[in-house]
Parts: structure tokens; sequence; C-alpha cells
């Protein structure tokens, strides 16, 4: 019924919008409170309206948090330049606390809002309950970070984000050509897919880079607290390097944990450490030497300049996170322009010109340089890794 | 020696769900209710030494003495509120309004302290103890755990057999009316009993985040269910039983993940619950009561 609401809503909407359009947004780029007037009346015509997934509250809600800010940068940005060739974008973004259920609520609220195309979800659950939904209504949908393999399994759906089993075999290469350890443990949560898919793909790649793994170890979200008996035999099997392919939560306790038992050997992770600095009262010495596999750092050259405008707009440093949703962004505006979306398009008419369009584009992001897709919805970049010195990242 | 390591761990693991058993046993043998919420107010006592030592700086053992006073008056609140005017309603309401009361500690965590998890600094200072030419490395807060839990069983038992208000708590738990009529007030004895219930799960709650250190508005409640099966399982109401089914689940819980598998450790937790309930359905200590039903 609300999914009946919602689509009669989005088109109400469509249809207003369409009457009261006009050619006025041309001239409306400048700040001046009578241009702003003008443009919030005049302009909505061509406005296309993205709508925005994650946990804004709850234990992952770094990574909420930060795509919202990341996809607000890059469409203030984008509309403060003009637009994608007149058109403004408008976001809005809705709380999913990381929970597969609470994110169909999100997508009806947002439909009701009049959402014409997600970026989202955040987190890899969320993001595949998430995606039928959007292919029961053929609505173009660009994933930041959702990388487990499911998440762009139907056609109407893309991602910025590597996917699992690329990470994880990304890991192994990296391990391996680096020749960081050759006796690795693995301690992985088999209760998230996102942890069991990179760690599956980690243990297929391994014997071709020379890694034997020593100890394969699992927890679940419901004994996410206590590991000493996962790295008291990964201590015991004489491991080099623990690869730890889960969220920062855990690893922020792994990490104490191991230190309070003087096991100190790599610890390796993959973009779900990400945001480990973050954790409040967390010890940040203990992740000194930490490497991880992520596309993005504050300390490169290439990402200084959004670093400092998204420090300066919202407090705090960027991570990953915001620099796959700023991408995802700019993915959506190159691909708008390629080819010819205008507001007033069906949603499902915007999907399919969406979905030809992202296969030809080439974007130089924060993530990744020439990034491109394939019709299958992956992206097509080079893997980074950064190590934890001083407590900043430093790429390697 | 690896093996060593896993039974102290776990040994540790389960004087920690001891701890938070004896706090449902004596409500459960007093009052004769299964109080939910106890998992969750040793979450209040861990937020309650969170504020007052990583927050305020003050010494961690100021921050264990104001988790214990907050959540004796917590527990007495709520037994007052909660639980005193359904005191002869049917078990079952009781029960609801306990998983109630749980959900609302919960949720009020969650307004005023977020869902971001916090590293909890540990509140032990205890060095760590290394055998066997540090081969076998026992955290200070291991040692301590155990010795609290013992000296608190130790403690409870005695405070049971032989203060006044004790026997009184015996008593209730025989025959409420009995008591009554024997000149005893039944609601200020299981007042009591909440408040050193609540108490105990303070100082669980110190122990727990000290070992564990990730602290959110949930972190009580897979413990506390798992201290729920460690009571049922020594047999509820029994205080040594508390004892020896948490160190027994603690014990069986890291031997699983150590030699079985980490993944199913929990499944084989539960699995022990459903075969010794089979066997002996009061638990290993439990007397056998016949019950009106």
């Amino acid at each position: 019924m609300k999914k009946v609401l919602g689509l009669t809503l989005a088109a109400v909407m469509t249809a207003s919008l369409t009457a009261c359009g006009g050619g006025k947004e041309a001239s409306a780029v400048n700040n001046t409170p009578a241009a702003e007037a003008e443009k919030d009346s005049g302009a909505e015509g061509s406005t296309v309206k993205l709508g925005v997934i994650g946990p804004l509250t709850g234990p992952a809600a770094t990574y909420g948090i930060a795509v919202q800010n990341g996809a607000d940068l890059a469409v203030k940005e984008i509309n403060a330049a003009g637009g994608v060739d007149g058109i403004m974008l408008d976001l809005k973004a809705e709380d999913d606390e990381n929970d597969p259920e609470k994110t169909i609520n999100a997508y009806n609220n947002l439909k009701d809002w009049g959402m014409q195309m997600l970026v989202g979800a955040t987190t890899s659950k969320p993001c595949i309950a998430v995606s039928y939904e959007t292919a029961a209504d053929n609505m173009f949908q660009l994933t930041p970070s959702g990388s487990a393999v499911e998440c762009v399994a139907n056609d109407n759906v893309f991602r910025v984000c590597f996917a699992d089993p690329d990470q994880g075999t990304a890991s192994a290469k990296y391990i391996g050509e680096n020749k960081l350890a050759e006796k690795v443990a693995i301690i992985y949560d088999s209760s998230t897919e996102y942890s069991s898919g990179v760690r599956e793909s980690f243990v297929k790649e391994a014997p071709n880079e020379g890694i034997e793994i020593v100890a394969d170890e699992a927890f679940t979200a419901d004994t996410n607290t206590d590991f000493s008996v996962q790295l008291d035999k990964a201590k015991e099997a004489g491991a080099e390097l623990v690869f730890l392919p889960i969220y920062y939560q855990e690893a922020s306790v792994i990490l104490k944990q191991a230190a309070d038992k003087g096991f100190d050997p790599i610890f390796f992770g993959c973009d779900g450490m990400d945001g480990i600095l973050t954790v409040e009262n967390f010890d940040k010495s203990l992740a000194e030497g930490l490497m991880l596999l992520t596309p993005f750092s504050v300390t490169e050259e290439s990402s200084k300049k959004f670093t400092e405008d998204y420090i300066a707009a919202y407090g705090t440093e960027p991570n990953q996170f915001a620099a796959d949703a700023y991408d995802a962004v700019y993915a959506i505006a190159a691909a708008m322009k390629q080819g010819g979306i205008t507001a007033d398009m069906e949603i499902s008419d915007m999907c399919e010109a969406m979905k030809t369009a992202m296969t030809e584009i080439s974007i130089d992001g924060l993530t990744g340089a020439e990034m491109t897709w394939n019709a299958a919805g992956e992206p097509n970049k080079a893997p980074k890794a950064a190590k934890i010195v001083n407590g900043i990242y430093e790429m390697k | 020696m690896s093996f060593l390591s896993y039974l102290i761990n776990g040994i540790s693991l389960g004087s920690i769900y001891a701890i938070i058993a004896l706090g449902y046993t004596m409500v459960y043998g007093i009052a004769r209710m299964l109080n939910f919420a106890h998992g969750d107010i040793i979450m209040v006592g861990g937020f309650a030494i969170f504020t007052v030592v990583s927050t305020m700086n003050l010494p961690p053992l100021l921050g264990i003495f104001t988790a214990v006073v907050i959540c004796t008056i917590l527990g007495v609140v709520i037994e007052r509120v909660a639980y005193k005017p359904l005191r002869g309603a049917s078990s079952l309401a009781v029960l609801i309004t306990a998983i109630g009361v749980s959900y609302l500690l919960q949720n009020v965590a969650l307004l005023i302290f977020g869902s971001n998890a916090r590293q909890f600094a540990s509140v032990v200072n205890v060095p760590s103890l290394k055998l066997a030419g540090g081969a076998l490395s026992i955290s200070g807060v291991t040692i301590v755990t155990i010795v609290t839990c013992l000296v608190i069983m130790i403690g409870l038992t005695q405070f049971i057999n032989k203060t006044k208000i004790g026997q009184a708590m015996l008593a209730v738990s025989e025959d409420q009316g009995a008591a009554t009529l024997m000149g005893i007030d039944v609601n200020r004895t299981i007042a009591v009993t909440f408040a050193i219930g609540s108490a105990l799960a303070a100082i669980a709650g110190a122990l727990l985040c000290s070992t564990y250190p990730s602290l959110t508005p949930y972190t009580g409640s897979m413990p506390g269910i798992k201290a729920f099966v460690a009571a049922v399982f020594g047999g509820i109401g029994s205080i040594p039983g508390a004892l020896i089914g948490g160190v027994l689940l603690g014990v069986i819980e890291n031997l699983s993940k150590a030699y079985i598998s980490s993944q199913l450790s929990d499944a084989i937790v539960f699995s022990v619950l459903i075969v010794v309930l089979l066997v002996r359905p009061t638990g290993i200590l439990g007397k056998k009561i016949m019950e009106k039903v």
C-alpha cells in the first residue's frame, strides 16, 4: 500500500515539477538571497532528487554519516558549478541503522519524498535488501560501499567500491607481492556476508601467493566481544600476520586484547577497518602499524582539496566511505550528462538511460583514476593499501 | 600449555557469567520471577563507570562505587515501580514487564549515549601473571574476576545463612504467605534482594567491560542471556549452582571454540544446556520442588 502511495506521490510530484519547470535555472548560480528565492521557486522543474541510505546511528554510523557528508559535499559543489547541464541535484539521507528491514522503510520514505535515483545503501546487507526494491521499481541505484557480491546482482545496481572477492584477492596479492608474511591467520565474522565473502576469496587466492593459512577462526555477532581463543590459536600457530576482514568496531577490541596478550603480528584489514581511529576512547597507539586495503587517504595529494573542504563543512576528517560517496555523486553526474537525463523522465526510463551511460563514462575520482564500469555494475580501478603511522594513514 | 590458557580464559569468562547469574538466581529464588532487565543493569553500571572514569577522569575505585550506588538505586526503583504492583499477578505478566524494562533501559541508554561503541578503559590495574617462563600469561583482570567471583559467592552464602535479613530471604523463598504470618516484611525483603542483585550487576559490569572492552547500550543483553542459561544450568535458585553453571558454561564455550569450531561454540553451549535439562530438569544443583500450576 505504502509503495503504491509512494509511486503515486512521486508521479504527482514529477508531473507538478514538469508543469512549473522552466529555463530559469541557468541564470540562478549566484548566492544573493533574491537569486536563491528565485532558484527555489522557479528552478524546481529541473531538479533531480537523489536519496542516500545508510546507518546514521548505530554501531556502523561512521560509515553512513561519512557517505551522507561525502555525497552532500559533491552535490553542493555540482550545484554551485551550475548543476549537471543546468539540472540541480537535491539530496536527502535516511537512516537504516545497518538493519535490512529498516532499509526498506528508509527506501519507502525516500520514495515518498520523490527520490529518482538512489545513492546507497551504505552497508552490504541493507544494500542487498534494497536492491530488490529498486529492481522492482526499476530505479537506478549506485552504492558507494555495498561490497557484497549480491549487492549488484540486479542490473540496475552499480557500485563504486570493490566487490568483496576482489578485496580478498587483492589483499592476498598485496601481502604476497610485498612479502609481508608467509604464515597468516584469519579472524572473521561468519555472521556477515561482507566478512565471509572477503575471507573466502582470500583463502582461495592465498596458495597462489605463497601464503600459508595457519589459523582460520570465526566469530559471530553474538560473540563479538571475546577474541582470546582466536588470538591464542593464531599466536600458537606462529602467525606473522593476522588478516581481519571485519568492521573496525570488533577490530578495535581485537587489537586491545592482542596487546594485552603480548601478541604483536602485522594486522591487515580491508575497507571495513576504515574508521578504527574514530572509536571513542580507543588507544590509537594500538593501531600503529595496522595495514588496510583502502582506496583513499587524506594524505594523498589528489585528495587534499576534498579533505580541506570536508573538514571545513563537517568538522571531521573524511574517510574512504566519504570518498566513495563523493565519487558516486560525480559518477551519477557524469552519467546523467552522458545519457542526456532530464528531471522529468520517468524513474524507469531514467534508469535505462543511466545503465547504458554508466558503462560509457570514465571519471578521475578520489578512490581511483580513470574509473570505468562494466554492465554488471562492477568498477574497474587499481587497489591501494595504507599503513597507520603516527595515527594517520600513509599510502604504501 | 595452550589448553591451560584456554581453560583459564574459560574460567574467567565463566566467573563473569557466574556473578551475573547470582543476580538472576537470587531474584528468582526469592521473588519467583525472572528479571530479564538484569543484563541491562550491567550495561548501566558499565556506562556509570565509563562516565566517571573516562569522561570525568576520576579514580576507577570511585567509578565502581558510583556504579554500585546507581545500580542499587535503579534496581530498587525498578522493583518498586514495575514489579511490586504486579505482585500476585500471573508470572507471565511479570515476565513481559521485565522484558519491557529491559528494552526501556536499552533505549534510554541509546538516547543518552548514542549507539557508537566506546572503548572501555580497564578499571583493574593488576599486572598479568607469567607462569612457566612466560609461556602461560594470565591477565590481571582474569585473576581479579575469578577472585571476586569466589569472594562474592562465599559472602553471599554467609549473608543468607547468618544474618537476620538473609534468614528472612530464605523464609520468603520457601513460602511468602507463611513468612508474612511470621512477621516478615515480604516487600522489604524482596527490595533488599533486588538491591543486592543490582549491586552485583554493577560489579559484573565493571569486570565484563574490563575484560571485553567494548561498551554499547546492548553490551549487557547477550551476557545476560548466557548468565540466565548458566543459572538454569546450575539449578536456578541455588547460589553454588549459579557459580558452577557459570564457570561450566564459560569453560565449555571457550574449549569448544578452541577445539571444535569457533563458529559453532554457541550452538554447542546451548546443546549442552538441552542435554543437561533432559537428564536433570532442575539443573545440576536444583532442588525438586512441587509447584502448584
